[in-house]
């Protein structure tokens, strides 16, 4: 199976030290790979860099053929084809304060893609449902609990259908039901053919649901790169 | 060190200068206007911290007849004299001051000492044409606020159609008869001759026939008759010795109507009192209230149209300059900076001035469109600097996740950054309308009669300000306090949404 995402030889450096040298790792479809290491070590800066929202300074990121280089970020329309494929569920979800759930799905539906308000809506709802929030559509971000608005937040990152989904510490805020909940959902999205990278803490979620973890070493001194 | 201590020591100075004001113990104070006042009362040219004109002469001749020490200026609003003299803030009010009988039953007035002429000023293409209020029917017409030739311009504007256009000042009519905006203006003989000379003697002339006669007197407060009977005599004396006369040809400013009036004046069992140009008795104080209540009414008109479309371009400028200041390139950022800089660092009255009267020679805007211009594009910076801080809130994991769903900038700012940043920025919003509501009433300095003018001029019209000051402040809460009730309903709805 071939790789959706491949790192090369990732460097990041932050507050002139090296916060990540040398990194290398695949994601392939179908496969939850869970990236580990205490706080502090770099995992979200490997998220944002994939994301397109953080310079790295040497190495490669390709994901499903689309290459990014060290060097500032490029100009949002040369990252367009990134955007289709890579989606980021953010730790605080980061959901549109002045939309309600169902319309921070549809806005990239309708704005990016150019669908109609009714055929958004009808993706967007079915995409809901599938995350067992459909009852939630009409509410608004700072109503929906921890859960809900993580799994709107899922909603809206695969709303553009993007082969790689990104999450940022996913168990952050849940109890042990929601977190089983989650792993079987990721575990559906994967077996749909999906690249799942999560950066984690933790070890028990990411044993029972991930298919492997890249540990990242602790980089002396801590620094903190959120 | 020594230039910090001798700055403290000046503004000191002044400070006990400003609080002493009132010591009237020794010399004659009076009050008149020296902005734009010659040949009443006027900065010397040769020392600019003295006074010349006749009425100063007038007050030197009175003080010296009084015995009574050397006469003080102080300087007073035109507009203000009545209440000031009244506040005891001097003794007596003399700067082209008119016999009117209201001014009569609200304080203590002294004989006439000068007759002067309202007179018609026409642009000299429309000498031939206009001859009198009659033919101006439809037309503009512009005075001083608060006069008898206003007066006579209220009642004319009811019997044949003229627009009667109020001023703050008598040099600024004549500026705009040339320059197109009035058809007329109707003012004193003296004020309009002085008007005339300033001009070149071209531009335009003074019709020869007057609309009325009036009179200029000394005004004191109600309660010193004694000091204003002991005036009267000294201006008798003044009228029989001939220096009154001497002055008054001094200041080129002599005919024979004086002489008449000196007549009249000194005939045995003469009295004080004298025909003002403006008729019917003082009204009853009630009857008088209602008589302002339409006109107060059309003003409120005024300030609230003035203040819904200064806002609507405050707001759409001021999302312009944001946006510039946000996302444009370097040059942009300069430039709306240095506007926003400029605008909030100069007061609002000077840029009402300059787009009023600065530019009349580029583009000549009626009175109430410049108004809007200044009002909207003074607050254009404020909003501005609202408008940024309220982007700059914005978290930016919200500007990220639009990223990583692929909006472009453009679609960011439109449909994730700026419906939030609406939300901070209402309550500096509707504050800044309230403000902008007030601050409307500085436009009245170009012409635009609005609320708190319309009630200056009722103020000067009945002698106080308590009613009119109660009603008009009355007028402004009833259009303020629903304003903030509603941004702030706005306010919990939109919190609610979020919350």
């Amino acid at each position: 199976m071939t790789s959706l995402l491949t790192i090369y030889g990732l460097g990041v450096r932050y507050d002139s030290r090296d916060l990540i040298r040398g990194l290398s790792f695949a994601v392939r479809r179908g496969e939850i790979v869970a990236l580990m290491g205490p706080s502090g070590v770099g995992k979200t800066t490997i998220l944002r860099v994939v994301a397109g929202l953080q310079a790295f300074d040497s190495g490669q990121v390709i994901v499903d053929g689309f290459a990014l280089g060290p060097g500032p970020i490029p100009a949002e329309s040369r990252l367009r084809p990134l955007r289709r494929r890579v989606g980021l569920v953010f730790q605080a979800h980061a959901l549109f304060e002045h939309l309600s759930a169902l319309d921070n799905v549809t806005l990239a539906l309708r704005h990016v893609l150019g669908q109609s308000r009714p055929e958004a809506e009808l993706l967007a709802t079915k995409l809901l449902a599938e995350l067992d929030v459909g009852s939630r559509a009409a509410a608004w971000p700072r109503q929906l609990s921890g859960g809900e608005a993580q799994r709107v937040a899922i909603a809206r990152a695969l709303a553009l259908d993007p082969p790689l989904l990104l999450m940022d510490e996913p168990t952050a805020a849940l109890d042990a039901a929601r977190r089983t909940g989650l792993g079987t959902t990721l575990r559906r999205l994967a077996q749909q053919g999906r690249g799942l990278l999560l950066a984690t803490h933790d070890m028990e979620f990411a044993r029972d649901y991930a298919d492997r973890a890249i540990t990242l070493a602790s980089a002396p001194p801590p620094a903190d790169a959120h | 060190m020594n230039g910090a201590g001798a700055a403290i020591g000046c503004v000191c100075g002044i400070a006990l200068g400003l609080l002493t004001q009132h010591d009237q113990s020794r010399a004659l104070v009076w009050g008149g206007d020296a902005e734009g006042g010659a040949p009443f009362v006027e900065a010397d040219p040769a020392d600019p911290s003295t006074v010349r004109g006749f009425d100063v002469e007038v007050a030197a001749r009175i003080a010296g007849g009084l015995r009574h020490g050397p006469a003080r200026f102080v300087q007073v609003q035109w507009s203000n004299i009545d209440q000031s003299v009244e506040r005891g803030d001097f003794a007596l009010g003399l700067s082209g001051v008119e016999d009117t009988p209201v001014r009569r039953t609200r304080h203590a007035v002294t004989l006439p000492y000068f007759e002067f002429r309202e007179v018609l000023a026409v642009r000299t293409a429309d000498q031939d044409r206009i001859r009198g209020l009659r033919d101006l029917r439809g037309r503009r017409v512009g005075t001083l606020g608060a006069t008898i030739a206003y007066e006579l311009l209220l009642s004319a504007r009811d019997s044949t159609g003229i627009i009667p256009v109020s001023y703050d000042d008598d040099v600024h009519p004549y500026a705009d008869l040339v320059a197109g905006r009035l058809d007329a203006v109707l003012l004193d003989h003296i004020i309009a001759q002085r008007a005339l000379k300033r001009n070149g003697n071209e531009g335009f002339v003074i019709l020869p026939a007057a609309a009325a006669i009036g009179h200029y007197v000394g005004v004191l407060a109600k309660r010193d008759s004694a000091l204003r009977d002991s005036i009267d005599a000294v201006l008798r004396e003044a009228m029989r010795d001939g220096s009154l006369e001497q002055i008054f040809r001094r200041w080129q400013v002599w005919d024979d109507s004086q002489g008449a009036l000196f007549e009249r004046v000194l005939r045995p069992g003469a009295g004080g009192g004298t025909t003002a140009g403006r008729d019917g008795a003082v009204a009853a104080a009630p009857s008088r209230a209602l008589a302002y209540l339409p006109s107060l009414a059309r003003a409120a008109g005024v300030t609230l149209l003035l203040s819904f479309l200064s806002m609507a371009l405050a707001v759409l400028v001021g999302l312009a300059l944001a946006s510039g200041r946000l996302y444009g390139p370097l040059p942009l950022r300069i430039f709306t900076t240095g506007y926003i800089e400029l605008v909030r660092g100069t007061p609002l009255l000077l840029q009402l001035f300059v787009i009023y009267y600065g530019l009349a020679g580029v583009v000549r805007l009626p009175a109430f469109l410049a108004a809007l211009v200044a009002l909207g594009l003074n607050y254009a910076a404020y909003e501005a600097e609202i408008y940024r801080g309220a982007l700059e809130a914005v978290p930016r994991p919200q500007l990220e996740a639009g990223r990583t769903l692929g909006l472009s900038e453009a679609q960011i700012l439109r449909l994730v950054r700026a419906p939030q940043a609406l939300r901070y920025a209402m309550a500096p919003m509707t504050n800044d309308f309230v403000a902008l509501l007030k601050d409307s009433s500085l436009v009245s300095v170009i012409t635009v009669v609005e609320l708190t003018k319309q009630t200056a001029i009722y103020a000067t019209n009945v002698g106080s300000w308590v009613v009119p000051g109660l009603l008009c402040a009355i007028v402004y809460l009833a259009m303020s306090l629903p304003l903030s009730r509603l941004a702030r309903r706005l306010e919990r709805r939109w919190g609610g949404r979020s919350s």
